[in-house]
């Protein structure tokens, strides 16, 4: 199974964001680059709101997530709950 | 009194309520004279509601947070400026990466923007329309944010003065022209799987993340801002290049064998072009993230991998060109700097060989090629530039048709051969650098017999300034040259050790740290 990925620049909301993905994907690998973090998970991934608002303490739009994005592998499919990014294979 | 409450419409419906209906059908015009281009290549599309932006984001959502990025950007931009940012970068050969990234890469950021408006005008569906306009102001957005952040060095450095002036004429810009240009005078669909796709999606990772990365890792906060702020648009691009790829092959089974044709073509073009990345990665950034042959196999190999595994339902196979990436990640990097080290004197940047230790981490990255091919030379060329014999090269190297890159790339299986191709075609002779130009050649042959090359241009004495006479006695093509570029000869080029640049930053960084 190939890994999706998905990379923020480092920054005070990200940090955030990555606990988060880090919470709901078990399996999720975490790579800290200079000023950047990437994210692998085997096969798929999901990033709730409900678990980003909870690490922030404020209501959070996913489309947010726009502004610190760096790149993303994989199917993506958005809903006002999840991002989630897959492969079909 | 009762209030109704509305409930909020949700992202789908939203999207949905946004962007579709908005289109209709002409009346007083056939569709197909209002929209001429997108039958041509032979794509058949049924259904053009099929096609979705699964990031949902419509154009209010779109103001908003493009707004919100640039404000962060000219934030920093300011803070860069005001702080005498330049000075805290690891040394000014760093500012050299800037320089190719510039007349380079930024332009192109711009022939993006003019080819995602056209297309988007081309597509008769409103779906691709909203993606490919949201595309095109944000590469528009590119090329102005590029433009601004690095500005501010050439306050103070060499070779930034005319990127566009160049980008027409310098001979090594022809490669990455050339290649906005070929997908910019195709049709619509093979726009969308040349830059969509090919470029988006496989191969500008490895453009953005490591070397942007590598920006932050040299001190240069300016560049990396104006790169990951681009790079979070890029997300955004991929997503559209890999929807674009699946709705048409979703839509016809005709469409499967033209499609791979364009894979195949534009995942080599792309290949090509990032021999420049390649070199940046390697040799330019005096603090390296990670080597261009790691880049190459953490977002080239595994991540194509997983998508040409996925794309295989629908009949798409890895292209063949793939199998000599396995052994060019190897070599590209090294032949590529080893060129511009040779050519030092027609560029509008400076070069210079890797220090002591900086050859020792090349060999650790390296280990089956970089002493075997590469090292002893690069330790002549260091010591000849000692001795005070500066190797140049005045010779001018042949290119190949296609991706214009000079015959600087070896033999598959013998790194000790240049590998040379060749094809005739209506009585003339055609180079390539490898079986896979020659091939792109041989299918499109009457496109590419109109390349632009520069080596012709100048024998053919196209590139002189106006005026220039070159049977004059002791006429000089090298200047003339340099003057046509608009580089100017001994501050430009030449070895960056004893240059301009080097002696300014070295100068300026004192001050700032003394009285």
């Amino acid at each position: 199974m190939s890994n999706v990925f998905i990379a923020f620049q480092t920054n005070e909301e990200s940090r955030y964001i990555v606990e988060a993905i880090l919470q709901d994907n078990p399996t999720a690998i975490l790579n800290e680059q200079p000023a950047m973090v990437k994210i692998d998970v085997p096969g798929s991934m999901t990033i709730k709101r409900a678990t980003i608002e909870e690490k922030m303490g404020r209501p959070f739009d996913l489309q947010e997530l726009q502004i610190h994005l760096i790149t993303i592998s994989g199917h993506l499919d958005e809903t006002d709950e999840e991002f989630n990014l897959s492969w079909n294979h | 009194m009762d209030m109704k409450v509305k409930k909020k419409l949700g992202l789908k419906e939203r999207y949905g309520l946004m962007t579709r209906g908005l289109g209709w059908d002409t009346t007083y015009q056939p569709m197909d004279k209002v929209f001429p281009y997108d039958k041509f290549e032979g794509i058949k599309i049924h259904d053009w509601e099929k096609w979705e932006d699964p990031f949902r984001l419509t154009m209010d959502a779109y103001w908003k947070y493009q707004a919100e990025k640039e404000r962060k950007l000219y934030a920093i931009i300011d803070a860069f400026a005001q702080n005498n940012g330049h000075l805290g970068v690891t040394d000014a050969r760093y500012i050299n990466t800037l320089k190719l990234f510039l007349t380079g890469i930024s332009p192109l950021e711009y022939m993006a923007h003019r080819g995602f408006a056209h297309v988007g005008r081309q597509m008769r569906g409103v779906g691709p329309r909203v993606a490919c306009q949201m595309q095109a102001i944000d590469e528009i957005r590119h090329a102005q944010t590029q433009i601004h952040s690095m500005s501010n060095y050439n306050k103070y450095y060499n070779g930034l003065h005319a990127p566009r002036h160049m980008l027409d004429r310098v001979w090594y810009l022809s490669v990455p022209k050339s290649f906005f240009d070929d997908a910019i005078t195709a049709g619509p669909f093979e726009w969308m799987i040349a830059i969509g796709f090919s470029f988006e999606y496989v191969l500008t990772n490895l453009l953005f993340v490591p070397f942007v990365s590598g920006a932050a890792y040299n001190g240069d906060m300016g560049a990396m801002t104006f790169g990951f702020s681009a790079q979070s648009d890029e997300a955004r691009h991929m997503t559209l290049g890999l929807e674009c790829i699946k709705f048409l092959l979703e839509q016809d089974p005709d469409n499967l064998p033209i499609v791979q044709r364009w894979i195949d073509k534009w995942t080599w073009r792309g290949t090509r072009v990032l021999t420049l990345v390649g070199m940046m990665m390697d040799y330019m950034l005096p603090k390296r993230v990670m080597s261009w042959k790691e880049a190459w196999e953490i977002y080239f190999e595994q991540n194509g991998t997983a998508l040409f595994n996925d794309l295989a339902r629908y009949g798409i196979k890895v292209p063949e060109c793939v199998n000599q990436t396995f052994e060019d990640k190897e070599h590209i990097s090294h032949q590529a700097w080893a060129t511009f080290y040779q050519y030092g004197a027609a560029a509008d940047f400076h070069t210079w060989m890797p220090k002591p230790d900086e050859m020792d981490w090349l060999s650790e990255k390296y280990p089956n090629t970089f002493d075997k091919y590469y090292r002893p030379r690069f330790e002549y060329w260091a010591e000849q530039h000692k001795a005070g014999n500066r190797f140049y090269n005045n010779t001018l190297p042949m290119l190949c048709q296609v991706c214009q890159i000079p015959m600087l790339f070896t033999e598959p299986g013998d790194p000790t051969q240049i590998c040379y191709r060749e094809t005739d075609y209506k009585e003339e002779k055609y180079h390539f650098c490898s079986d896979h130009c020659k091939h792109i050649f041989e299918h499109e042959p009457e496109k590419y017999v109109q390349a632009w090359l520069p080596v012709h241009q100048i024998y053919q004495g196209n590139c002189f300034p106006e005026g220039t006479d070159p049977t004059a006695p002791g006429f000089e093509p090298l200047p003339a040259v340099l003057e046509y570029y608009h580089i100017n000869h001994g501050r430009d080029n030449l070895e960056y050790e004893g240059s301009e640049d080097q002696r300014n930053f070295e100068a300026w960084r004192q001050q700032a740290t003394k009285n």
